[in-house]
């Protein structure tokens, strides 16, 4: 029984690492840039939805939409003030070291707003928790949520980017940035577009893992940050459903190590596994060969 | 542009001769203050300066030491050690004499490094850990350090019967947590209770609890060591709540800040719960009934213990100094030497004990209190 609840953990944190790794991949795979404030984009969205749920509105959904729609103009400000001028920049580092300055920027101006003093979050899942077996085994509503919106999320995007226009301009953007120009396509617009959805991915996930783990201070999304980007390596960077099972993958094998291992050596466990996977196929689970014509 | 930058060094040379002009007067005891003011520990940080504030203030109101007045300068370090370690060469270019701090562990190790180089009198408030106070002479602390905390907390549950099996989970990462941890195990051999399981997690993953506090609920233990600080000892409390798992939980210092450290947290799932602290601020005697009024005056919430340590820690700094006889005019290195040897002499009636005395290595002696928490509140037990 324990490992069954051990695994629904493991699930659980895997798809928060999953929601955040979406965004990480999103944006790699289109801008070709590794955008280190995604991280605390997700802060910020859980400080948004925190702050409505206290002192405007009782709702959670309207909470979640408020810090979606913060975000989302957030990514696009950020992409449009300190990524895009960098974009012809002879040295790809210099945007990455942006993307580091915005992750602190972020951090601090929060910093300054709602002071150091963690904050507790309460849940925005108005459901109650599921048990099973006379209690041993307890599901709480925020995995279930968690997971579904996982799943659902990852659906949407998968037809997005398959079926509509704006979806196929992203392929063709990620796919050579110059020769979708050629073909009529706003490159700026569209790499925007993927900031605007990756921010607002990143506002849900923000609630999401604020509900489950009900701490929120200016650092709460450094380290989730962190791990999601090694699950969007993991999977292959780029690929949308290898973000999302490098994610769980990544969040089962951090419990489970804890679990049956050593808990002091989960951390560890989990990068071995990373470097072992990247031997063995260097573009991660599901990551596409590109092949470098010269 | 070229009249910003005038006026730039204009501003610059202004504050040169500000700080050119402090340095010079003499007339002050410079008190150096370092801890996390800002950050995830910052409410340590700010405990300590407010109260050691306070302490100034009284003073100086009453006279100052021997007629001299006091003089804090605080500084944040964000629990870092290496900006600890700027915060300390920024005080001394102020003209510290005297060095509260720093607050935490880690950073307390590093700045003590420096501290016994210059030979500067260094009285850490909290910094709990053997090595906060080990590096030199010149070094002294006001809380109880982490061995003596984990080795009384293990006695405690022991005497007093609260448990017979125990479970521990403990920051691997962090030198203060498993420094507990470990005087703890080393005790509770000695003691009528049981260890059925030990679980640490690292700096890198103090969200999940889940996997400890399942194992702890399988292993039947009946009481909870947590022998860290009360922010991931929310989430413990909330994620156990919600494996409905209610076991005696039982805290060190850390967990001082519980009920007001993080905000919106449901203090409810608090209660019960357990610590071994110096100082509760619901204790009637004058002393603490005084400070705590003042300091909800100033601050607007109830002082913890690092604020309870400060306060002591500026009067312990005055009453050396009576002891001493040292002048304001004297460099740092002669006010340590004389404030050291006086530090073993000297008696001091404070909050977080009284008739604390010092021993030349610079442990404080006192004994512990354990308070628990009812109704929202800290409540004194036996």
């Amino acid at each position: 029984m324990s490992l069954l609840s051990y695994l629904i953990n493991g699930i659980s944190l895997g798809s928060v690492y999953a929601i955040i790794a979406l965004g990480y991949t999103m944006v790699y795979g289109i801008a070709r840039m590794l955008n280190f404030a995604h991280g605390d984009v997700i802060m910020v969205g859980g400080y948004v939805a925190l702050t409505v749920v206290l002192s405007y509105s009782t709702n959670p959904l309207v909470a979640v939409l408020v810090a979606i729609v913060v975000c989302t103009v957030l990514g696009i400000v950020i992409e449009r003030v300190a990524y895009r001028p960098l974009r012809g920049a002879a040295s790809p580092l210099a945007v990455l070291i942006t993307a580091i300055g915005v992750s602190y920027l972020l951090q601090n101006v929060v910093l300054l707003i709602f002071g150091p003093n963690p904050k507790s979050f309460q849940s925005v899942v108005p459901f109650p928790d599921l048990k099973f077996a006379g209690g041993t085994l307890n599901i709480s509503a925020e995995t279930i949520v968690t997971i579904a919106s996982c799943i659902v999320i990852m659906i949407v995007l998968t037809t997005f980017i398959n079926k509509t226009k704006a979806g196929q301009a992203m392929l063709a953007v990620s796919e050579d940035k110059g020769a979708a120009q050629l073909m009529g396509i706003n490159v700026n617009g569209t790499i925007a577009l993927t900031f605007a959805i990756g921010s607002g991915l990143a506002a849900i996930a923000g609630v999401l893992l604020c509900s489950s783990y009900p701490s929120l201070s200016p650092y709460t999304g450094s380290m989730p940050g962190i791990k999601a980007f090694v699950a969007a390596v993991f999977g292959g960077i780029g690929s949308i459903p290898g973000a999302m099972i490098g994610g769980i993958v990544l969040g089962v094998i951090e419990i489970m190590s804890k679990a049956y291992i050593s808990s002091q050596l989960a951390d560890a466990i989990v990068f071995a596994v990373l470097i072992v996977v990247l031997l063995v196929k260097p573009t991660g689970l599901l990551g596409k060969k590109i092949q470098e014509k010269v | 542009m070229k009249k910003f930058v005038k006026l730039a060094s204009v501003v610059c040379v202004a504050a040169m001769m500000v700080s050119t002009v402090a340095m010079a007067d003499g007339e002050t005891f410079k008190i150096g203050g370092i801890g996390p003011m800002t950050g995830a520990a910052a409410a340590y940080g700010m405990g300590v300066m407010n109260g050691a504030q306070i302490a100034v203030d009284e003073i100086n109101e009453a006279g100052g030491v021997n007629g001299v007045q006091l003089e804090f300068n605080p500084q944040d370090d964000e629990h870092d050690a290496e900006k600890s370690v700027n915060a300390y060469n920024t005080l001394k270019d102020w003209g510290m004499q005297m060095l509260l701090g720093s607050v935490t562990s880690a950073p307390c190790i590093a700045v003590e490094a420096e501290a016994a180089n210059d030979n500067m009198f260094l009285l850490t408030p909290s910094g709990s850990a053997v090595d906060c106070i080990t590096a030199g002479d010149n070094a002294f602390r006001v809380c109880f350090s982490d061995p003596s905390q984990g080795t009384a907390s293990a006695q405690y549950i022991g005497e007093h019967g609260l448990a017979e099996k125990v479970a521990a989970i403990y920051d691997s990462s962090d030198v203060y947590s498993s420094g507990i941890y470990a005087t703890f195990k080393a005790e509770a051999e000695n003691q009528p209770f049981e260890i059925v399981s030990e679980e640490a997690f690292t700096a890198d993953s103090k969200t999940d609890f889940t996997v400890q506090i399942q194992k702890a609920k399988d292993a039947g233990a009946e009481l909870v060591f947590l022998p860290f600080y009360y922010n991931e000892a929310a989430l413990v409390f909330t994620q156990a709540a919600a494996m409905d798992y209610a076991p005696l939980w039982f805290g060190v210092d850390g967990m001082d800040g519980i009920l007001t450290g993080v905000e919106g947290f449901d203090t409810s799932l608090a209660e019960g719960v357990m610590l071994l602290t110096p100082f509760s601020a619901d204790a009637q005697d004058d002393l603490t009934k005084n400070f705590v009024a003042k300091y909800q005056e100033e601050y607007g919430e109830v002082p913890n213990q690092f604020a309870a340590d400060a306060y002591d820690g500026i009067y312990i700094m005055k009453a050396a100094i009576e002891q001493a006889g040292v002048t304001p005019d004297m460099d740092p290195s002669a006010i340590c030497d004389a404030v050291k040897a006086a530090m073993t002499e000297i008696s001091v009636d404070g909050l977080t004990g009284s008739g604390m005395t010092w021993s030349a290595d610079g442990e404080p002696s006192k004994s512990p209190k354990a308070v628990v928490i009812e109704d929202g509140a800290y409540k004194g037990m036996e």
